[in-house]
């Protein structure tokens, strides 16, 4: 690919570097949409690492059975830190931290629709984060080491009452949610501002690239889910702290209605993991193929029915607490129906693979990954939504199997993707391509020993949440083996993590627009200049750089 | 592959979004409708389901005047609004200020209730959860109510130092709107917790 | 509807004694069922996408010899009859798949219940199993005995469930799916065993520290047997003279305000009933098998076998000790 010469002055790369201090002032007190980007990433990644660590010290534990090697409290804390790291501290940050830097470049904006409050919203999540890690501290006063939360990610009633969790712990986990919810609303209202009000000349709603709509329905989702737990949470606190009775069943309260809410909250809330992802995958794979996206406005709106219909399944993860008969049957209709709008998604991916040129890049390579193995997360996703066999599946180790399937082997993936596709954007270097290759495939072997074989103790009747379990059951084997599946993707992480800083002093330079993509960001510097465009772009079709690059045959023919 | 520039500027016939602050309002309005869904939702839940007294029907006494207070105040907030829009800023100030005052008048009528409720009824937070989530939704409004009397209190004092122009009419628009909801949230607490669970 | 791999099946079956490949009961045979057919449909939807992938990034893949490598491919943006092929197939599957489980769904949950039935309340504590035979008399812990169901003759055994704390849910995969456990809720589910022998399983909902070792033991006895059972089980507790030291020690410590023994001081509803205790196999809710020797153990310190568990170490000298374990395996 050919060097590039660029109109845009860039002033970023050049500028002369300053001292430390006023480096660290710079991004501490920042409103710049990339930089609060690059924070949450950042902050992202960081507990992305610990929350491996957490999972690897509980695939030792589980590795033989009666293991000692961490006490059965430490174990509960271990993977209720990990599920709520992964999820709101590394999954949620991370997609926010792409979408900050993405949408504004990919729409043609100078910055976010209100750059103050996407720095408070940034700052408070990280807050958030900080609180649930205090918790080692604080848990049960300064001297109680270890007193780490230990409900679970979704922290059923009443074992967070006072008298079934005393301390502090659990008060710092539902503290942690609560405010770092505060910034994800103000993220989501952020984008949702940009996109709708802050659009190029020419982007109509109809041109906006893919990921900016999956961006717009997310974050519509995070004002309708994210809520809702922020309420349950404020219950939680008013019934620990004032003694207020929501879900304490020794004064009528109720505990299914904790996981009611919860799960109002917590089926959405792994759509908005999800649909960013998709549209990385929307973004990257045309563009490796050579082709348009297949089928665009089946694509929309197939993204907004999975956001409306996504708000009607969350008993799904109740099917067995006893719903009756025609509970589980409403809910297992309307989960299956999900597989629908999922299903365009999938087939469109594949019909814009189909009569293209497939470039096997590094990023394409991780968007493959995410193709193939969402397929079979969606499938046993549809074997669970099917409700005899998830009061049999149900909390086993299946489960578990199922959401890393698509946490890991689908959002995983595509985040992996996105940095080797944006990481030049970013900071103007590629990321070193042997060193891409080596971590894609060790993580991918590393993910399907993981995550394959785990489907199999759940079928032999293996609960989910437990610190160690009985020799006779013949769940041995297949637990050694996902361990060190476990520690294969370790490895490959830390593959990762070094070809993140070594790319960043010796990567080759990028340019502009390394892919020979089509979207508006590759039209600016790489790292693009603070006012990201010299000049307000304008667009004709929803591929602008295309038009710009086959000037006789643009796509504003062909869109109707 | 190609070199690429910026894209060159070619004229778009008009151009028109959304405006910033009220798309903001709007989702900020999802966002806090959901929250008191949620509570509205147990307090439906838990109608009638407390173990012990006092029940809703020997404590609660209907608020009406102060519920006329709230609801009008959403018109004059209204009407503050076209004032600046006007440019008339004398009349800007007494609607808001007549704003906050019924704004005022609500919540001195929920602190005497709530004083009556916990001082003579014996009913707290923690009584039974009647109390549970009486207290909890009816204080999740009044704390809606004050950070819109805090807000509008600072327009008033814009509005009578002159720091307040036309030129922000659209903020005041956008503060309106988050009034509104307010408002409009108190007449469905109303109905749910002093007319149907009574 | 064995379209899936059967040998895959058995395979699997034979791995586990609590696998839910080798269903014993109705409930469990009725998801097994199901769930065959469930495997069928996702392994053929797994497999046209898995081919149409590998296909097209084989036949599709960008070849730099080819002469036509320097140019883009013909841009298609979408057809219409093509796209809704593949949203009207998909909806049909999903129209089959529900009603195929709409079905099981109503024919576990909403059957009548025979008046031939053994009713049970099962409670859940932290980490151990409260059983109750309310038409019998009979309470015990930890071991859940029920009788055999023969098609001929159904003696189907009504579970109903609640809990004393947080939510557990009880699992015993080859009798039938998993239900919860859950305070000021009753949950009600059945199971009609249709061979006699000791079935697995364990609290299958978070419940706090030691959920891993709140494991379940349903033995399944002959009519015979089960009537000698309970019959057994209805005795008020041994009172055997050469251990009457022991019994002092038990009456005179705090265990008594959380055991029950029948006939004694010990009236306690917070641990386990203890009145039988030597009739059970294990103790500690299947943690340990039930021998003297960690009886003892158990007493001077439940945290050697089960950390977090309730029942505090108890702190009695070696030879408290002592008596009071041969007082408790008395208690055939
Ligand atoms: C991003 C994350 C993500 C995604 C996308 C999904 C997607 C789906 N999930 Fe999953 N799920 C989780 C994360 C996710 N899930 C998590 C974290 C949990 C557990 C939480 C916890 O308990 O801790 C969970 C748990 C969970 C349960 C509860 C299990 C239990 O606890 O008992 C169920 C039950 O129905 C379920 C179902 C589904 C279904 C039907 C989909 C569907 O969206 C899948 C749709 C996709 C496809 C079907 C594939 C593509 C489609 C085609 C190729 C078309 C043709 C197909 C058909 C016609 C079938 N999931
Ligand atoms: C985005 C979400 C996400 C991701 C990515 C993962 C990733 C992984 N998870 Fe996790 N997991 C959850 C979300 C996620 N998980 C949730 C929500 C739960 C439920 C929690 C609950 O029940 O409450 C759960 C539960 C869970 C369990 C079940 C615990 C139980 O029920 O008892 C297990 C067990 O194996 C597990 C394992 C793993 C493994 C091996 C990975 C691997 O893919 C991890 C790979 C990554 C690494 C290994 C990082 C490596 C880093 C280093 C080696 C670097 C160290 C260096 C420095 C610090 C500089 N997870
Ligand atoms: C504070 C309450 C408490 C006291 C006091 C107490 N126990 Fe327990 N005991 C329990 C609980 C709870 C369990 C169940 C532990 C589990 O399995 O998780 C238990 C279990 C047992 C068991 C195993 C029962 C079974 O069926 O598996 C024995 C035996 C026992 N206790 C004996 C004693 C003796 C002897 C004493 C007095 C010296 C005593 N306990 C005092 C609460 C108590
Ligand atoms: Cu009881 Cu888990
Ligand atoms: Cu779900």
């Amino acid at each position: 690919m050919a060097t590039q010469t660029t109109a845009v002055v860039d002033r970023t790369v050049h500028a002369p570097r300053g001292r430390v201090f006023d480096v660290v002032k710079e991004w501490l007190t920042t409103v710049d949409h990339k930089k609060i980007g690059l924070m949450y990433i950042g902050y992202a990644l960081i507990f992305l690492l610990i929350a491996g660590v957490e999972a690897l010290m509980m695939r030792i534990q589980l590795a033989v059975p009666n293991n000692h090697f961490v006490s059965p409290q430490t174990f509960n804390q271990l993977f209720t830190m990990h599920g709520t790291t992964m999820v709101f501290f590394a999954g949620m940050p991370i997609l926010f931290g792409f979408g900050n830097y993405l949408v504004p470049l990919m729409i043609g904006a100078r910055d976010m629709a209100f750059p103050r409050l996407n720095a408070f919203s940034f700052w408070i999540s990280a807050f958030g984060g900080f609180l649930l890690y205090y918790s080692y501290f604080g848990g049960s006063g300064m001297y109680g080491a270890g007193s780490a939360p230990d409900v679970g990610w979704f922290a059923y009633a009443p074992l967070t009452a006072r008298v079934f969790s005393p301390g502090h712990s659990t008060d710092y986990w539902t503290l942690s949610i609560l405010v770092s919810g505060v910034g994800s609303i103000g993220t989501a209202l952020n984008i949702v501002a940009t996109i709708l009000c802050m659009r190029c000349p020419g982007m109509k709603m109809n041109r906006l690239p893919l990921l900016a709509w999956l961006y717009l329905v997310t974050s519509g989702l995070v004002f309708v889910t994210i809520s809702p737990l922020t309420a349950a949470q404020i219950m939680l606190m008013l019934d620990r702290y004032l003694g207020a009775h929501f879900f304490d069943t020794q004064a009528g309260g109720s505990a299914v209605l904790w996981m009611h809410f919860f799960w109002i909250f917590g089926h959405p809330e792994v759509y908005i993991l999800v649909l960013p992802a998709f549209g990385f995958a929307s973004e990257i794979i045309p563009v490796f193929s050579r082709k348009a996206i297949f089928g665009y406005p089946a694509m929309v709106a197939a993204t907004v029915g999975i956001g409306f219909i996504s708000l009607t399944v969350w008993a799904h993860h109740m099917f067995t607490v006893g719903l009756g008969a025609p509970g589980n049957a409403f809910f297992t209709f309307s989960t299956m129906v999900i597989s629908v709008p999922t299903g365009i998604k999938v087939f469109n991916w594949l019909a814009t693979l189909w009569g293209g040129k497939i470039h096997f890049e590094v990023p394409m390579l991780f968007s493959l990954g995410f193709l193939f193995q969402f397929v079979v997360a969606g499938l046993t996703g549809i074997m669970l939504s099917v409700s005899p066999f998830d009061w049999q599946l149900g909390s086993s180790y299946f489960v578990v199997a199922h959401f890393h399937y698509v946490l890991v082997g689908a959002i995983v993936f595509m985040i992996f993707a996105a940095f080797y596709y944006w990481y030049p954007k970013m900071t103007g270097r590629m990321l070193d391509k042997k060193l891409g290759q080596w971590h894609f495939w060790l993580f991918l072997i590393g993910f399907h020993v993981t995550f394959d074989l785990m489907h199999i103790p759940g079928l032999l009747g293996m609960p989910r949440r437990i610190y160690t379990y009985e020799a006779d059951r013949g769940w041995a084997g297949l637990n050694m083996a996902v361990s060190i599946g476990g520690a294969i993707q370790g490895i490959a992480t830390l593959i990762f993590v070094y070809n993140l800083v070594h790319s960043y002093f010796k990567g080759k330079e990028a340019g502009a627009d390394p892919w020979d993509a089509w979207t508006l960001e590759w039209s600016t510097a790489s790292p693009p200049p603070a006012y990201n465009f010299a000049e307000t772009p304008t667009v004709e079709s929803r591929r602008p750089l295309w038009d710009l690059k086959h000037p006789n045959d643009p796509d504003s023919k062909y869109e109707g | 592959m190609s070199n690429v520039a910026t894209i060159p500027h070619s004229a778009v016939g008009e151009w028109k979004q959304p405006s910033k602050g009220v798309v903001g309002m709007a989702c900020l309005i999802i966002a806090e409708a959901s929250i008191f869904i949620i509570f509205i939702v147990a307090y439906l839940y838990y109608a009638g389901k407390s173990l012990s007294g006092p029940t809703p029907h020997e404590v609660l006494e209907l608020p009406i005047f102060t519920s006329i207070c709230l609801i009008s105040s959403s018109i004059t907030v209204h009407f503050a609004g076209s004032a600046l829009h006007h440019g008339k800023r004398n009349a800007t100030s007494l609607w808001l200020a007549l704003t906050v005052l019924l704004g005022g008048i609500f919540l001195v009528g929920t602190g005497q209730e709530w004083y009556q409720l916990i001082y003579h009824d014996g009913l707290t937070i923690s009584t039974n959860l009647f109390g549970t989530t009486f207290y909890s939704l009816v204080g999740l409004h009044a704390s809606h109510v004050i950070v819109g009397l805090i807000m509008l209190s600072l327009s008033l004092i814009f509005s009578l130092t002159g720091q307040m122009t036309s030129a922000h009419s659209e903020k005041l628009e956008v503060l309106s709107l988050y009034w509104h909801f307010v408002d409009a949230v108190w007449i469905v607490v109303f109905l749910v917790v002093y007319v149907f669970c009574r | 509807m064995r379209l899936f791999p059967a040998s895959i099946v058995d395979f699997l079956a034979a791995q586990s004694p609590t696998s839910i490949f080798s269903p014993s009961a109705t409930p469990a045979h009725s998801i097994f069922d199901l769930s065959m057919l469930v495997l069928s449909i996702t392994g053929g939807i797994f497999l046209v996408v898995y081919g149409l992938l590998i296909f097209v990034l084989i036949r599709y893949r960008h070849k730099p010899s080819s002469p036509q490598a320097d140019h883009e491919p013909p841009q298609i943006y979408g057809s219409m009859q093509i796209e809704l092929s593949w949203t009207v197939i998909p909806i049909l599957i999903v129209v089959v798949l529900f009603l195929a489980t709409a079905r099981v769904i109503f024919s576990t949950e909403s059957i009548p219940k025979p008046a031939k039935r053994i009713d049970v309340t099962v409670i859940g504590h932290q980490y151990w199993w409260e059983y109750r035979y309310p038409k019998l008399g009979v309470v015990t812990a930890n071991e859940l005995h029920i009788p055999v169901s023969s098609a001929s003759d159904p003696l189907p055994t009504y579970l109903t469930m609640s809990s004393a704390d947080t939510d557990h849910s009880f699992w015993v995969p080859r009798l039938a799916g998993k239900l919860d456990v859950i305070p000021n809720k009753v949950n009600v589910m059945w199971v009609d065993p249709q061979t006699t022998g000791l079935y697995l399983g364990q609290c299958a909902q978070y419940c706090g520290t030691q959920h891993a070792k709140m494991l379940l033991r349903v033995y399944v006895d002959t009519p015979d047997q089960f009537a000698a059972w309970v019959a057994q089980q209805k005795k008020p507790a041994a009172d055997d003279t050469s251990v009457a030291a022991g019994k002092a020690v038990f009456e005179h410590n705090s265990c008594i305000s959380c055991h029950t023994v029948s006939g004694t001081v010990a009236t306690g509803r917070f641990g386990p009933d203890l009145t039988h205790l030597a009739s059970r196999d294990t103790i500690a809710s299947g943690a340990v098998k039930n021998t003297p020797e960690n009886i003892r153990a158990f007493i001077d310190d439940p945290a050697a076998f089960k950390p977090g568990a309730l029942m505090p170490a108890m702190h009695l000298n070696q030879h408290d000790l002592d008596l009071v374990t041969a007082y408790l395996t008395s208690l055939k």
